[in-house]
């Protein structure tokens, strides 16, 4: 920022590395784009179609008869909605005290959530539909909720997040001034660490809306199935898969996942700037 | 100076100044804060995980009744080389994915946080590869890494060089899984990276600025150590889910196997640790070795996190 000679030169050859780097990440999904405009038989010809085809609407057409593409959308936002709020509260709160506090077995708490985390999610598949089963919770989006309401990996982030962020003569000084925990916790750390919420919130849902085995295996009416489910239902259920269709749903079922990225997006830019004038 | 950076002393002890309360009442609230994740790991987490272990002692398919084998599942997953080639199998594909990810995304976050302009637009399109379902990229990727119609090869054919059959020799399959995993976690990481380059204080570059570092300097004496808690965290994410890798590889391989969706392509060259554990439950309906594939991948997963996890700890702290 202080020599501008030297640091034009520099920037552009930054950016033109940047660029290769936005290409090289965007380019599957042009070519996802180039599948869902094609017919199948369109998209596996030599040499490659690079421009888009006529077929979107075709392909669209054939993915709304095929699956109740908004209904299962709903089931997605609902679970997708909720595991992000309550991971969000929960994960935060028990980071915040993994992070600036010293209890009795802190240690041992936090070596077992480590491990936790470690725990291959197959390994407890089967008995977890057996417990589900006995609370009446098959085919519900409660079975999908309830689980998911907190986990390792958010507060294994927001705790690494929160070592580094949030100041200890913060704290201290709120002490003085006699804040309780929570609203130390509310007031004092949640402010400093909303980009690491942010994030936790974007991931949360993303792997909300993108779970597949779970669902899967949980809702057993084919029916009332969320997003990801009813796509792969797509998949080889009239012989041979309709890659236009199928490419077709899976762009679709990107926007919701836009959306919430770019209003976290904006939370992040938000903190961004009041950092700078810091 | 930047060379005496320490990190701040990290809990915030007070030394209880008036009358000694015991440890459950002093701490209660704190215990009350953390409570939610424990109980529900222990309603949905530890019950199945425990009846997984009860399993793993037991021969049982899933249906009839079991019948006790005791630690014979076990002694025979240590002779089991087909389980010793899917842990292979994982290490390389781990190793071939994580490297090149980790290094890209700590490039990438160092430029984007000194690239002012388009910021927003390049954190957006990175993050996108890690938004979409594995399902999506793995159609994606299968498509690119085709044989005949493949993009890869229609570009080596177009510098004139030889087709690669990717998805049908040893080293194809697992370049091929790599780089679909690499391809979807640097940009994820590379914004972990941003985010926790975003809480180093400024003033510790002036300072190290008007101390003359140069920019390799900088990086190696205040931004490498300032980010070893990220650093920590980035490298057991991608252990921990980088050797749990299953849907990878089992939607790229799916149609080329001929065998068993869980088989992992020609030769098992793509079959992963968990590939290897539902073939034995659902294929073999073998639930009890299973279980004990199952507990054999969570013992690797924990053996090689706390190994990276020391390596890193230790190089910080020289």
């Amino acid at each position: 920022m202080t020599s501008i000679k030297g640091t034009r030169s520099k920037g552009v050859a930054l950016h033109a590395v940047l660029v290769v780097g936005l290409l090289l990440s965007a380019f599957p999904f042009y070519w996802a784009v180039i599948m869902s405009t094609h017919t199948s038989s369109e998209i596996f010809t030599y040499p490659p179609n690079l421009l888009p085809g006529s077929h979107f609407l075709e392909n669209l057409r054939s993915l709304f008869d095929a699956i109740d593409f908004f209904g299962s959308m709903w089931n997605s936002l609902l679970v997708a909605v909720s595991v992000t709020f309550l991971v969000l509260l929960f994960d935060s709160l028990a980071a915040f005290v993994f992070a600036k506090f010293d209890f009795p077995g802190k240690r041992t708490l936090f070596a077992t959530l480590l491990l936790i985390f470690m725990v291959p999610a197959q390994l407890a598949a089967i008995p977890q539909f057996v417990i589900m089963a006995k609370l009446g919770w098959i085919g519900s989006m409660t079975s999908l909720i309830v689980p998911a309401a907190a986990n390792a990996f958010g507060i294994f982030w927001m705790r690494q997040y929160m070592t580094g962020a949030i100041h200890d003569e913060l704290l201290d000084a709120s002490r003085i001034d006699g804040a309780h925990f929570l609203r130390q916790y509310w007031h004092v750390a949640l402010p400093v660490v909303r980009p690491g919420l942010a994030f936790l919130g974007i991931f949360t849902f993303m792997g909300q809306w993108n779970d597949y085995a779970w669902p899967l295996i949980a809702l057993t009416d084919p029916d009332n199935v969320t997003l990801q489910v009813a796509l792969s239902q797509l998949n080889g259920t009239h012989g041979t898969t309709d890659y236009g269709m199928v490419m077709t749903g899976a762009l679709l079922a990107l926007i919701p996942l836009l959306i919430v990225f770019a209003i976290g997006a904006r939370q992040i830019i938000g903190d961004l700037a009041k950092g700078a004038i810091k | 100076m930047a060379t005496t950076l320490r990190k701040p002393a990290p809990a915030v002890t007070t030394p209880a100044a008036g009358k000694p309360r015991t440890g459950v009442r002093k701490y209660w609230h704190l215990y009350a804060a953390i409570s939610p994740f424990y109980l529900l790991f222990l309603c949905f987490g530890l019950i199945p995980v425990g009846f997984s272990l009860y399993v793993s002692l037991h021969r049982w398919d899933g249906l009839g009744s079991m019948e006790w084998a005791g630690l014979s599942q076990y002694q025979y997953l240590l002779s089991d080389s087909d389980f010793w080639t899917a842990v292979g199998n994982t290490l390389v594909i781990w190793a071939l994915a994580t490297f090149p990810m980790i290094f890209l995304a700590m490039v990438t976050a160092v430029m984007l946080n000194s690239a002012v302009r388009f910021k927003n637009l390049y954190r957006f399109a990175y993050f996108l590869p890690n938004v979409t379902s594995v399902v999506a990229i793995a159609i994606i990727f299968g498509s690119v890494f085709s044989t005949n119609f493949g993009l890869v090869n229609a570009l080596l054919q177009a510098v004139g060089l030889d087709q690669v059959a990717w998805l049908n020799t040893p080293w194809g399959i697992k370049t091929a899984i790599a780089t679909l995993m690499t391809w979807q976690w640097t940009g994820y990481n590379a914004i972990i990276f941003l985010a926790g380059l975003q809480t180093i204080p400024g003033e510790l570059y002036e300072a190290a600025r008007m101390d003359g570092a140069g920019p390799v300097q900088t990086f190696f004496r205040i931004t490498l150590p300032m980010m070893r808690p990220v650093l920590l965290f980035v490298l057991v994410v991608s252990t921990v889910t980088g050797l749990q890798s299953f849907s990878e590889p089992q939607v790229l391989l799916q149609t080329t196997s001929n065998d068993s969706t869980f088989a992992g392509g020609p030769g098992h060259a793509g079959q992963t640790m968990v590939l290897y554990f539902f073939q034995q439950t659902f294929d073999n309906n073998d639930f009890g070795y299973g279980a004990a594939v199952a507990w054999g991948v969570f013992l690797v997963v924990v053996l090689f996190s706390i190994i990276n996890w020391r390596l890193v700890q230790r190089r910080g702290e020289d």
